[in-house]
């Protein structure tokens, strides 16, 4: 039941109805990791609920909660089409399908554009590709850092349509993955843009006309252009161009610091570009930590050829033309006067990705959006007009805004599956893990420091924080990458772990760790004393969990003892 | 002499030093060293260097969140500091401003001792200003930021900039852009705008060669230089003696460092002699400036001029290798000497007299990156025919040099000045003019054969239409 054989999905789908086992034996003194599924599983999902419902709610509660589609896919040949229609064939789309599949469930997906979605074709995969040039040529150009290794290298240098090709190339060969895994599997590609007629009723196409016992809105987002902000393609862009990589500016203005931002200033500043943010709010990277924040300003644009505007609006971006260059002007993000106008080669505008479900037929079942995201429960339920339920409707991904990450989509697809095969479910949006691919890297999962504060304030609980130097961990001192930090925010009282955040090599990898233990509910006085392999990195992690001060005893054995 | 052949600069080229200013290391042994018993002024405080961990006895200073001048509240961050194990934000435990910073970012400080002075009220600043300087003992440093006029060893100073830049001529005039307002608004890149604040360039004062005017990286490069070329003579380079190695100790050669002391022990088989010419510079100046903004360096023009004159003087170019013949060579290649970190070297500029001025110049940029970068080939340093040494950055206008062995003749280059002239006509007037001084092998060269050369060369210099052909 909680095996899980999607390849994309990040996120364990954890069975809910699984018994409790209770501890069998005596705390061992020699402890293994993760040899009995029982001990890995002890409890129903972490209490408290998405982000967006903020109401706790009790496992009890989630338990007696009346499923609303009763009957799995296992009974006699249903009198639909499909027992799942999907409309959009991005991360989310594939991670329900594939689940939907080992469901037993005789599942379609409808795609209009391409198989893969913004983050295959436009998003997470290609500037993966562009990120992994750019932290090489971060290497190749650091004299200090060769030096100190004692390699010497000749002047590194790059091909522009070299490195294109390997980021349309790697977006190429995942999409044929994509395809090729459904494909393979027995899912039903349909190619055309989908509208929802009525219930349980899809079109897609031109005009043919499909009946679904559940569908799923999968439609994902486009990158969001503010108003006056004139778009051309080639010296004003959005992620879907720059992606492309058809030419790289002199001077940038990249528009938002956020994830996006952040990754293309490192993109862009590796090739040799200068870079300058303009950021409404009063601070860079305005999502992060604060003070992962302040670090990160300080190793990933202080030394960069970066300069900055906070607390500024772009009012209006004019593309080059005419021989003039690109024009921003910039106003008072408060006061709304004019404060500057910039003029630089390009422009690239990352100011977040607006939710897209053009033609999908939302009025045909009483559905306005809201700020153009599906309104839904925390069950991916989508909601109408009037606040009510529609049946056998979900929205997942970043249609329904909950949280814009690839594989948080597949995990509410994966949610949502499970919830139509009739099992309650409910994902735990806390336990999912975001990371930025600067180099080094940003990651984090849970709550900010500031949002734990909060949390502790009205729930009347302390908090206390746990944080590590990666120049404490023997292997980033062995690649000579001793620049990081990482903290750990979490309970005394009961050793629950509220939010993990990390700066430095690899973080992005080793952030799972944390994000598992929140997921599975594992408390510090317990994961402590698993065996982290020496020297890693992960060792980071284990620092952490080591050096936090929790009084609550060893809640329960990790594994039987084995001897040796 | 052969410090001083240490110690030659290249015009128009910002040396390392030059690009970061701020070197770590340099100002803490006179930190730790300064006297324990500094009077302490009732109302300005010492904000020491804390210890943030038991086993740290030193700290670097990552950055300062507050500037000198800002006002301070207690238990606000002002500095964050690099310990062993991480970098923390270090508060004030006292309202008051942040007087005076004695550590630059980037510099080490002992744990305990002074990295900045607070005063409780503004009026005290400066009195706390006056103390930061006098307690660092560098008296001839005038800046507050006396880190920063530490220079790395052992090329002497950094052409440090004076703490109030005065743009040289050459880079006045407004920044002339289309939508600058009349130059009212300065368009710089990100980069430019960083570079012109560590090397202390008023951004104001530069023309831009960058698309529709607008002021990059490089421009500001040539500001700093010119700026440096423009200092009077006599200014003093600041703290150029500086001893950023512990005093009193004994510090064996770098790989480098012996290569010169061979060589220069070498050249002492050599009868040299030297010959010395005064060129006025204001026609090659004009032409400097026009081309400038092609990425044409002083340093090509000076070499592109002696190529084209030793066309004209085969001898000049030759050496002697036996002690029994001349050794005509085929090919006219002039070694500039750089200075670098812990040496010199001399990268070359090969067939200087057929190379294009502008591919000359790309040449010597490209050249000047893989010294900088230790990557250069032997032939891209040691082939050189004749060899140019340039000290009119420091403001010295005269100078010989040692010959390098297996060449016949090195040329000395003072700074141009501008100088009161008499001409033929009964006239005064100012002219800038530049003194060189050639020292050359006499078992093949002769002093008529360097006066010709020279007379040659001053020619060109002062017509220098041929240099672009």
């Amino acid at each position: 039941m909680h095996s899980l054989s999607s390849s994309s999905a990040s996120l364990s789908s954890v069975p809910s109805h699984h018994p409790r086992h209770p501890p069998s034996v005596p705390l061992p003194t020699l402890r293994f990791c993760g040899l009995r599924p029982e001990a890995l599983f002890p409890r129903p999902l972490s209490l408290y609920s998405s982000c967006s419902s903020p109401a706790r709610r009790s496992a009890r509660r989630l338990r007696s909660t009346v499923l609303v589609s009763a009957s799995a896919g296992n009974g006699p040949p249903s009198k639909f089409d499909y027992d799942l229609v999907i409309i959009g064939a991005g991360v989310g789309g594939h991670g329900a399908a594939l689940h939907a599949v080992e469901k037993g469930l005789k599942t379609a997906i409808i795609e209009g554009d391409v198989v893969g979605g913004t983050c295959v074709n436009r998003g997470c995969v290609p500037s993966k590709a562009l990120l992994a040039v750019s932290g090489r040529m971060r290497e190749l150009q650091s004299d200090h850092h060769l030096k100190s290794l004692g390699l010497q290298v000749a002047a590194a240098g790059y091909d522009r349509q070299g490195v294109a090709d390997h980021a349309n190339n790697l977006a190429s060969k995942i999409r044929s993955n994509l395809t090729n895994s459904m494909k393979a599997l027995g899912v039903d590609i349909l190619t055309g843009v989908g509208t929802i007629l009525g219930p349980q009723k899809v079109k897609y196409g031109k005009d043919n006309i499909i009946t679904a016992k559940n569908i799923i809105i999968a439609t994902g987002s486009v990158p969001f252009v503010p108003k006056g902000i004139e778009v051309d393609g080639k010296t004003v862009i959005t992620s879907d161009h720059a992606l492309k990589l058809e030419f790289v500016p002199d001077w940038i203005a990249i528009v938002g610091s956020g994830y996006i931002g952040l990754e293309f200033s490192d993109v862009y500043t590796a090739l040799g570009s200068e870079v300058t943010f303009v950021e409404a709010l009063d601070q860079l990277m305005p999502g992060f930590d604060p003070e992962i924040g302040k670090l990160a300003q300080r190793v990933l644009i202080n030394p960069r050829n970066i300069d900055y505007h906070t607390g500024v609006f772009a009012s209006k971006i004019t593309p080059a033309r005419d021989g003039k260059p690109v024009m921003i002007e910039l106003i008072d993000a408060k006061t709304k006067e004019p404060k500057d106008t910039l003029e630089v080669d390009a422009a690239l505008i990352a100011t977040g990705r607006a939710p897209f479900t053009n033609g999908l037929g939302l009025e045909n079942i009483n559905v306005v959006t809201q700020r153009g995201f599906v309104p839904v429960d925390e069950r991916m339920r989508v909601i109408d007009a009037d606040g009510k339920l529609v049946p056998h409707v979900y929205c997942i991904g970043d249609a329904n805004g909950k949280m814009m990450l690839a594989h948080a989509a597949s995990a509410q697809g994966i949610s949502v599956v499970e919830q139509v095969t009739g099992k309650d479910h409910i994902l735990n949006h806390l336990s999912i893990p975001a990371a930025c691919f600067t180099h080094p890297e940003i990651s984090m999962v849970g709550l900010t420091e500031p949002q734990a504060k909060e949390k502790a304030d009205k729930d009347g609980f302390t908090i206390s924080v746990a944080k590590t130097s990666f120049k404490a961990n023997t292997k980033a001192l062995a690649e000579n990458e001793g620049e990081g930090l990482a903290k750990m925010i979490y309970r005394p009282d009961n050793g629950e772990i509220l939010g993990v955040h990390i700066f430095g090599l690899h973080a992005a990898d080793l952030i799972h760790e944390a994000s598992n233990a929140i997921a599975l509910g594992t408390k510090i006085q317990d994961i402590k004393f698993a065996v982290h392999a020496h020297p890693t990195l992960s060792e980071v992690l284990d620092e952490l969990f080591k050096s936090a001060k929790v009084n609550s005893p060893v809640s329960s054995p990790v594994s039987e003892p084995v001897g040796v | 002499m052969s410090r001083l052949l240490q110690t030659p600069f290249v015009p128009c080229t910002a040396n390392p030093s030059l690009r970061r200013p701020t070197n770590s290391g340099s100002s803490t042994t006179r930190l730790s060293a300064r006297p324990s018993g500094t009077r302490i002024h009732a109302k300005v405080r010492e904000i020491f260097m804390p210890a943030l961990s038991s086993t740290m006895t030193e700290g670097k200073i990552v950055s300062w969140v507050k500037s000198e001048g800002d006002k301070l509240s207690k238990g606000e961050s002002v500095v964050v500091v690099e310990s062993d194990k991480a970098d923390m934000d270090v508060e004030t435990f006292y309202d008051g401003y942040l007087a005076a910073i004695m550590v630059e970012e980037g510099g080490v400080a002992p744990v305990g001792s002074a990295i900045a002075l607070l005063a409780e009220s503004e009026s005290e600043i400066a009195d706390a200003k006056a103390r930061a300087s006098s307690s660092l003992e560098t008296p001839s440093s005038p800046a507050p930021a006396p880190a920063e006029n530490a220079a790395p060893v052992p090329v002497p100073a950094s052409p440090s900039p004076s703490p109030s830049p005065r743009p040289a001529a050459s880079v006045m005039g407004s920044a002339v852009h289309p939508a600058s307002e009349g130059g009212k608004r300065i368009v710089a890149s990100p980069y430019a705008k960083k570079l012109a604040k560590e090397l202390k360039v008023d951004l104001a004062g530069i023309a831009g060669s960058g698309p529709l005017g607008r002021i990059v990286a490089k421009d500001v490069e040539d500001a700093a230089s010119a700026m440096a070329v423009g200092e009077v003579p006599g200014t003093p380079a600041a703290a150029a003696e500086s001893p950023a190695v512990p005093l009193g100790s004994v510090v064996p050669f770098t790989t480098m460092q012996g290569a010169v002391s061979k060589n220069m022990v070498e050249s002492l088989k050599v009868p040299t002699f030297r010959v010395g010419y005064t060129i006025t510079t204001d026609a090659l100046d004009a032409l400097y400036k026009k081309i400038k903004s092609k990425g044409v360096t002083m340093t090509a023009l000076l070499a592109k001029a002696t190529a084209l004159a030793l066309v004209k003087h085969p001898v000049v170019n030759s050496s002697c290798r036996d002690g029994k013949s001349f050794t005509y060579n085929s090919s006219i290649n002039i070694a500039v000497a750089v200075a670098m970190d812990g040496g010199l070297i001399t990268p070359v500029l090969q067939d200087a007299d057929k190379v294009d001025i502008y591919s000359l110049s790309r040449k010597w940029k490209e050249l000047v990156d893989k010294a900088r970068a230790k990557q250069l080939q032997p032939q891209e340093y040691n082939s050189g025919t004749f060899t140019l040494s340039n000290l009119g950055m420091f403001g010295v206008d005269r100078f010989d040099a040692i010959l390098p062995p297996g060449t016949g003749a090195i040329m000395a280059v003072g700074a141009s000045q501008p100088t009161v002239v008499a001409t033929k006509d009964g006239r005064m007037g100012m002219k800038s003019q530049m003194q060189v001084n050639v020292t050359a092998d006499h078992r093949v060269i002769y002093g008529a054969d360097l006066a010709a050369f020279l007379q040659t060369l001053a020619q060109i210099i002062e017509d220098p239409k041929d240099l672009t052909f």
